[in-house]
């Protein structure tokens, strides 16, 4: 038997719940004809409750499940304490931007699946506290870092999302002049253009890029870097560049009919409607064509917040298409689960075969083949065979691909100097986000490929680290000068 | 924000601004567009870059009034801002080596043929250019192109101005004249584009076209632009506007260009009520 004082401190048995608490939600009927947020959030007494859950680990696992090691248990324990503007500066000395993760992470296979509740309950509901405790400092006037004197050393940042804001905010707070640039009209990249409004409300995120401006950080918005200068021109006025320009290049299927009218990448029918507010139209002036069959490809979070942006559009059928079945998802659990409240009709181990025009070029059906689950493939999901005769077609009026997004190719074409792999992501050393281009560094999707928010802000934080070491001139061996601790924040007032 | 620095109406469809913009000024090169997107609620429309000043530092574009946002754009004066101006985007229109080139304006297309008609003529082409309009009044910018063109041709539908018929009559003329064109250029409606390529595929004359499909973005993110060239999926706003003529699929790029036609007619109707409206306010103060 393991040593009593290594173990977690027990909580008697009695005394533990077995159930995370729910958070309250908008009813599924209601919530799919509007686009406002689905959960509402903890409140205080909620929050508590559930923070006494926890069950004060020593070894803290959780943490470990976490890509930017947010100190989760020691947060939580603040919150059981009632020291909610405490525990969101605790988070924030790893994680800039808890109001969005708390949204948006998997927890599931992250923090919460190291949980030890969880080996036997329901885990710790980490990313609710970790969302209610950002959107509780947010509402009590949480005040901004102390930033240290200027170093005099500039650095250029591309893209502004959540790789780019935290690498520029990170750097910021090393008292370093900091310039990001980006494509796009605003500031956010997906957690603007793709995440929707009902799972991550923009004024959400803007808090947080306005908390990122407040530190003085300037963005520079339609600035196409490539096109208004290179990444070498860039070089010529500043000390270094971080690229954070993300996988923005939607993949499109091989499939005939794929060119028809209104099939859609879901890059284009989200960005339509969450940055361009198709949703208002014709107050604001971007259309989207509403689809009474929607069919969605694909079954990862792009497909969910697609399938469920047509429901709330209007569509009397929105259906969701993958190859494999439920168990292989790969959004998150709370996604499929919203998904199937809000009645969007699953077809599992469905394929497509090709899209079908009516003959003014518009879509009228997918045909597809059903599938049946054989051995398990190189990645060791069961492999999904054709089943021979199983043709049919499933009528609509719009189609979705959301079946993955590559590199925009813009940055590495116009920078040859730049090492790429086939896949067009751009090599970086993992450990401190260094590319094959001196003075360059670069994270998030443009260098793993799609992933997650979480994984793009902590590839930020270890180029800011680097950064901050090569332009201050600091040597491996002093490492200990360098913390990944964000200034010093003031206590609430 | 971007201001308006000049305006003109150039005839009762198209309309000229000029925008400050120097970071793009600076930059870019004929055949490349911009998007501009006037306020919080509008569309993003892309716009060939018609001609520009890098050291006054401004951009040129010049645009059909044909829906809601086009109207409003030209709703703008002299002295207004517009909220986002960003580009250059495309790749600039190859014109070094061409040889012997013949540049076709139609309608709108005329504001694109002529950058591009100039950087051929820079580049030491011997250039012809034809343009060609329903009536005179929609002709545009005659007397640019007489300078940088060594023969201009005019068509119009009902001959009010030049020669009464299409580009293309004009074009086969030519070339069965004798002319021995190395290069094709060509711009304007899609059906004009297409007929032109159709005839210099005949005489085996290289084509380049400039495609102006539904754009979003301009950066190679939605693939709203994308268009079919010789069977593979192309993105106008990334890898043209600029394509080879005889590869393009021309019916998918005509259906696409019709996809928000219901939308469109919704917004117009919108537009017209709130002018009415703001007509009838001004009318009665
Ligand atoms: C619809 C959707 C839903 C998602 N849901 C989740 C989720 O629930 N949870 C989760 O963890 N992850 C989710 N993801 C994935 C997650 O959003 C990404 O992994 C993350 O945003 C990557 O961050 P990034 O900073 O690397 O790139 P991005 O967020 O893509 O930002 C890149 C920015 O760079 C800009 N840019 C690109 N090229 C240039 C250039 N040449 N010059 C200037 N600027 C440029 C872009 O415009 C963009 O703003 C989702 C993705 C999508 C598309
Ligand atoms: S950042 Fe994500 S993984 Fe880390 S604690 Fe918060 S919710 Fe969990
Ligand atoms: S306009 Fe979006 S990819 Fe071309």
């Amino acid at each position: 038997m393991a040593n009593a004082t290594e173990r977690p401190k027990r909580k008697p048995r009695s005394m533990i719940i077995r159930t995370k608490l729910p958070m309250p939600t908008q009813h599924p009927e209601d919530r799919a004809k509007n686009f406002n947020e689905v959960p509402y959030g903890y409140n205080e007494a909620e929050a508590m409750f559930e923070a006494q859950r926890c069950l004060q680990c020593k070894n803290q696992p959780c943490v470990k499940g976490c890509p930017v090691e947010v100190p989760i248990r020691d947060f939580i324990i603040l919150i059981t304490e009632r020291k909610f503007m405490e525990a969101a500066s605790l988070i924030k000395t790893k994680n800039g931007l808890p109001a969005i993760t708390g949204r948006v992470c998997p927890q599931e296979t992250q923090c919460e699946a190291r949980c030890t509740l969880g080996r036997r309950y329901e885990p710790v509901a980490i990313g609710n506290l970790e969302r209610f405790v950002a959107d509780y400092a947010r509402d009590h006037d949480e005040e901004v870092a102390e930033i240290p004197p200027k170093t005099g050393k500039k650095v250029a940042i591309v893209g502004a999302g959540p790789a780019g804001l935290t690498c520029a905010s990170d750097l910021a707070l090393k008292g370093h002049d900091i310039s990001i640039f980006e494509a796009l009209h605003k500031p956010g990249g997906v957690l603007i253009y793709g995440i929707p409004e009902f799972r991550l409300p923009k004024d959400t995120v803007k808090y947080e890029i306005d908390y990122v401006k407040k530190l003085g950080v300037e963005v520079n918005t339609n600035f196409i870097v490539g096109r208004n200068k290179t990444v070498g021109e860039l070089l010529k006025e500043y000390d270094a560049v971080f690229i954070g320009s993300g996988a923005g290049a939607p993949r499109l299927l091989k499939l005939s009919g794929i060119n028809l009218v209104n099939v859609y990448s879901a890059n284009e029918y989200l960005t339509r409607v969450n940055l361009m507010k198709a949703y208002l139209f014709p107050d604001y002036k971007t259309p989207v064509k509403i689809g009474k069959n929607v069919v969605t490809i694909g079954a990862g979070n792009v497909a969910m917040d697609s399938a469920r942006t047509a429901k709330r559009l209007g569509a009397e059928n929105s259906i969701i298409i993958y190859r494999r079945s439920r168990k292989e998802c790969p959004a998150r659990a709370e996604e499929v689960h919203h998904a199937e409240e809000e009645e969007v009709e699953f077809r599992f181990l469905t394929n497509p075969v090709r899209i079908i025009g009516d003959e003014l070029g518009k879509v009228r059906a997918v045909e597809c083949l059903e599938y049946e689950l054989g051995e398990p493939d190189e990645s060791g999901r069961a492999k999904p065979i054709p089943i021979p005769g199983s043709e049919h077609l499933i009528e609509c009026d719009v189609v979705i691909i959301a079946v993955g997004n590559d590199p925009n190719p813009l940055i590495p074409m116009t920078t040859p100097e730049l090492e790429t792999t086939k896949w067009g992501t751009i090599v970086t050393e993992t450990a401190t986000g260094k590319t094959s281009m001196k003075q360059v560094y670069a994270g998030g999707d443009i260098s793993t490929g799609a992933a997650t928010v979480i994984a793009a802000m902590g590839a930020g934080k270890i180029a800011a680290k680097s950064i901050h070491k090569e332009i201050m001139g600091i040597s491996d061996d002093d490492d200990s000068k360098v913390s990944l601790t964000p200034g010093t924040f003031k206590k609430e007032r | 924000m971007y201001e308006i620095v000049d305006k003109k109406d150039l005839n009762a469809e198209n309309t000229m601004l000029k925008v400050k913009a120097p970071q793009i000024a600076s930059s870019c090169k004929a055949g490349q567009f911009i998007i501009v997107r006037a306020n919080e609620k509008a569309e993003r429309i892309p716009l060939t870059i018609a001609d520009w000043d890098s050291k006054e530092g401004w951009i040129q574009i010049i645009f059909q009034k044909v829906g809601a946002s086009t109207y409003e754009l030209a709703d703008y004066n002299k002295g207004d801002k517009l909220m986002d101006f960003v580009g250059p985007l495309g790749l600039p229109t190859h014109a070094e080596g061409a040889g012997k080139t013949v540049v076709i304006g139609g309608g709108l297309g005329i504001a694109i043929a002529t950058p591009v008609a100039r950087a051929y003529k820079q580049a030491g082409n011997h250039v012809d250019v034809i343009i060609g309009a329903r009536n005179s009044e929609l002709l545009i910018l005659e007397k640019e192109l007489d300078k940088i063109a060594d023969n201009l041709y005019i068509c119009t539908d009902d001959g009010s101005k030049g020669r009464e018929g299409f580009v293309t009559e004009q074009l086969e003329e030519l070339i069965k004249g004798g002319a021995e064109y190395k290069t094709c250029f060509t711009v304007g409606p899609p059906i004009m584009m297409m007929f032109v390529a159709k005839i210099t595929e005949k005489y085996d004359l290289k084509t380049v076209v400039s495609l102006n499909s539904i754009m979003l973005d301009g950066t190679g993110m939605c693939g709203a632009c994308r268009v079919s060239i010789g069977g593979e999926i192309k993105l106008a706003c990334v890898d043209g506007p600029d394509f080879d003529g005889h590869l393009v699929d021309w019916e998918n790029l005509m259906h696409r260009l019709t996809a928000y036609k219901d939308e469109e007619r919704e917004a117009m109707e919108e537009y017209q009520k709130k002018n009415e409206c703001c007509n009838e306010k001004k009318d009665g103060a």
